[in-house]
């Protein structure tokens, strides 16, 4: 089945029902997306679909058919919000980092505090408190793109 | 590599009668007969087997484990273990058997009840609370020369090591244990990658290739530790003026079916029973016992939230009664520098309850609020809390850790069995070395916590990796900076080869324990820290939603503020959840609720603003003055927010506060 992984054009020969997740994981070898709960509460598997953030714990392989799929190892352009995570506490163990990163980044552009807390409200942190992830993205939004 | 599975028991309490399965060749199965060494997972009593024998104590008890390289094959494999079922225990006010039980007591309660103008009583309870790392336990155990190696996720490199030893009868030299990238912990890596170890190593042993065994979500919530639930009794005297006369209480800790860290939990836990205050008369005596549920153990706070809980809405209710200020009662009776703790330990100057109370309840414009939103659906409450850093007691001078430092080309390694989870144990150590050795932070690199490689600096638990162990990296870094004189690393390597120092554990002088009457010096020092809730009750559904939260807390000096922060933040956050949303369901002895979708953690939609405050007061045998800070910030949230509850009319003293027990708990009189 062909499909465009972080810009590549890929053929991944996988059962169609099998979990996103597990494709991107075991036949493509991008191990950033994590499974926390595999019932699509937690939000660490986190990629996005077309620009979409979408939970591939629960995406099954063949709804990926032909679509841009976006995992942390692709993600272009958004070093500020990358680093801003590193310096302002948004990570601490860095298991919901890559999902939570992505979830960032498909925020609107001038989103509100509002639209921070209801954009993430499906990533899990348990390190965090949360407040540094809103330290980390205020941040990187005051600095632009 | 071959997958792992765990088989387990589907009883809570029984005997194992038969075991049967007709699995193909393709499998590799182990049970206790496989054992090379002894059947039991090595901490402090020797009574929890690795794979049961005959008695089935708990539900998900592990009996038989799997191993095969098809991942899809594994799970659909089946084997049946028949057991005959006999009757558990599940309540532990009626449990047969004891695993610990201590008393702590100073004075003479009796003349400080007579000396008393009001009694205040009552029972408080908090449930279970599962640690909800997102990263699940996992391991990979690979058979190598002759030994084993373990990968895996976990905090404790050589409590492992040391339970590996035991159970497969190797030499210290067999048993190698490398710390992978921990994906959270919270204390629920403390022990229990001892187990899930042992399981991987036996299966990697008898199939001679390595073995992964990776818990999804629902095993994980089923099998592994969580919080003591517990039950506390308080009874208090208190004069007119608000004085402390006589404090009693009665501490009972559910253990689970083994013993676990659990005496040490309920030593903590006793030790912080009657709060950061001063009392002449004080009896507290605790007891953990066993029920036919799966262990419970290590979970940030260590007992010392479940019993701070209860001081802290006891005092609450003492204020009541007395109808007086809430702060203002706290203020009279806070330890000051000079007071003695229960266990008689005199407080240093690093004592800070009355200065963390004063610019929490003044930042949070807590009177203002108090008096503005009484009779609406707002609520303000407070806790005042301490935690002690370190291993209870003697506990640091038995544990002897060392840390080592390695001279390089550009600066030093750092070699310490401690480990990174999040909370910045990397960085915080380098910084540590960088200014004690005057070398640019870039300049220190940290070693891998592999047991074949770093000496056992001790288990990273208890609020002690900055202060017990960055204090003995100090010392070395101090003795490296001696040596190298004026030499650069490059130099001094160029000259006389190769440096590295070890040191070790100094108990600051003077300190003093004695087990036998948990009397004296229970840690090297407090960290102090007061919350004040702000909530709002929905009236339509009675959730109560957290507004904000500020947090003041004093550990020393913090050594990254941006870090230390985040541990005040996130252990807030955990401290919210278990107040308002975590529950535990137990049915029949086994956690009904093992998913994310029905057991709740806090989101960005449940998680309030956190207002998070640092004082400095130097501790002077810390490194740089720190203390330790990773779980003060669990002990305050929970107090706080009931006590918020209970400005808002409802007489709560349990939690999770569902918007059911607040129904069950109804309105209290709040007549003037």
């Amino acid at each position: 089945m062909r499909l465009t992984v972080n810009g590549r054009r890929v053929n991944v020969a996988a059962p169609p029902m099998k979990r996103l997740l597990d494709v991107l994981r075991e036949e493509c070898g991008l191990t950033g997306a994590k499974e926390g709960c595999g019932e699509g509460e937690c939000g660490a598997c986190t990629v996005l679909l077309d620009g979409a953030p979408v939970v591939s714990c629960l995406v099954p392989f063949a709804q990926a058919r032909g679509a841009r799929v976006t995992t942390i190892e692709g993600l272009r352009g958004r070093e500020a919000l990358q680093r801003a995570f590193v310096t302002e506490g948004g990570a601490q163990c860095g298991i919901c980092t890559p999902g939570m990163i992505l979830a960032a980044a498909a925020l609107p552009k001038k989103a509100s505090k509002e639209d921070v807390r209801f954009g993430l409200a499906g990533n899990l942190c348990r390190c965090t408190g949360y407040t540094g992830i809103y330290r980390a993205i205020r941040k990187a939004a005051s600095k632009g793109r | 590599m071959l997958w792992g599975r765990t088989i387990r028991s589907e009883i809570p309490r029984g005997r194992i009668r038969e075991v049967r399965h007709t699995l193909d060749p393709g499998f590799v199965v182990v049970d206790h007969r496989d054992i090379p060494g002894r059947n039991f997972v090595a901490l402090i009593e020797e009574d929890q087997p690795c794979l049961a024998e005959r008695e089935i104590r708990h539900f998900a008890e592990p009996v038989v484990l799997l191993a095969h390289a098809d991942r899809d094959k594994l799970l659909e494999a089946r084997v049946n273990v028949a057991c005959d079922r006999e009757e558990a225990v599940l309540d532990p006010e009626r449990s047969p058997k004891t695993f610990k039980d201590l008393t702590i007591a100073k004075g003479n309660l009796e003349s400080g009840f007579s000396a008393a103008d009001v009694v205040v009583e009552g029972e408080y309870r908090t449930g279970h609370q599962e640690q909800l790392y997102i990263e699940p336990n996992g391991v990979i155990a690979v058979p190598e020369n002759g030994g084993v190696t373990v990968y895996g996720s976990l905090q404790c490199p050589y409590y492992v090591h040391r339970a590996l030893k035991i159970l497969l009868a190797l030499p210290d030299e067999k048993v190698r244990v490398v710390q992978t990238e921990t994906g959270g912990a919270f204390g629920g890596k403390e022990e229990y990658p001892s187990m899930i170890a042992g399981h991987a190593a036996l299966l990697a042993l008898k199939a001679k290739r390595p073995v992964k065994i990776v818990y999804d979500r629902a095993e994980d919530m089923v099998a592994t530790t969580k919080r003591h639930p517990a039950i506390i009794r308080h009874r208090t005297g208190v004069a007119k003026d608000g004085r402390l006369t006589a404090i009693d209480v009665d501490i009972l800790m559910d253990g689970g079916a083994y013993a676990t860290l659990s005496a040490v939990v309920l030593s903590r836990a006793a030790i912080h029973a009657a709060g950061p205050y001063r009392c002449a008369n004080v009896r507290i005596r605790a007891r953990s016992v066993m029920t036919n549920t799966p262990p419970n153990g290590a979970f940030r706070g260590f007992g010392a939230p479940q019993s701070q809980f209860a001081a802290e809405v006891h005092m609450e209710r003492i204020a009541e009664a007395l109808r007086m200020d809430p702060v203002k009662l706290r203020e009279r009776n806070a330890l000051r520098p000079g007071d003695e703790t229960p266990t008689g330990q005199k407080l240093g100057k690093d004592t800070s309850a009355l200065a963390v109370l004063r610019e929490a309840v003044h930042r949070s414009g807590f009177h203002r609020k108090r008096r503005a939103w009484a009779g609406s659906n707002r609520g303000i409450g407070l806790a005042l809390f301490f935690h002690g850093s370190g291993f209870t007691g003697s506990g640091e001078v038995k544990l002897a850790s060392k840390a080592a430092l390695e001279l390089t080309e550009t600066g030093a390694r750092i070699l310490v069995a401690s480990t990174e989870m999040g909370q910045g144990t990397r960085t915080m150590h380098a910084q540590i070395v960088a200014e004690a050795l005057g070398i640019p932070y870039e300049g220190i690199e940290v070693a891998d916590a592999d047991t074949a490689s770093v000496p056992d600096s001790g288990p990273t638990v208890a609020s002690r990796t900055c202060m017990v162990v960055g204090k003995i990296l100090e010392d070395c870094a101090e003795e490296m900076k001696a040596r190298l004189g004026k030499m650069t690393p490059r130099e001094y390597l160029r000259r006389h080869g190769p440096l590295r120092v070890t040191k070790e554990y100094r108990r600051p002088p003077g300190m003093r324990w004695s087990e036998e009457t948990s009397r004296g010096d229970a840690y090297g020092a407090y960290g102090w820290g007061c919350d004040v809730a702000e909530i709002e009750r929905d009236p339509v559904t009675g959730e109560i939603r957290p507004l904000r939260l500020t947090a003041v807390q004093e550990f020393g000096r913090a050594i990254h503020p941006i870090l230390a922060k985040g541990q005040i933040e996130g252990g807030t956050a955990q401290g919210i959840g278990w107040a308002l949303l975590e529950d535990v369901a137990m049915r029949e002895g086994r956690m009904a609720n093992a998913q994310l979708t029905n057991y709740l953690v806090p989101t960005t939609a449940d998680t309030p603003a956190i207002d998070a405050v640092i004082l400095d007061n130097p501790y002077p045998h810390g490194p740089f003055g720190a203390k330790g800070v990773g779980e003060l910030p669990i002990d305050g949230p929970a107090p706080a927010i009931v006590n918020a509850i209970r400005h808002l009319g409802f007489d709560a003293r349990s939690i999770p506060a569902t918007p059911e027990r607040l129904l069950d708990a109804g309105a209290r009189d709040v007549s003037p």
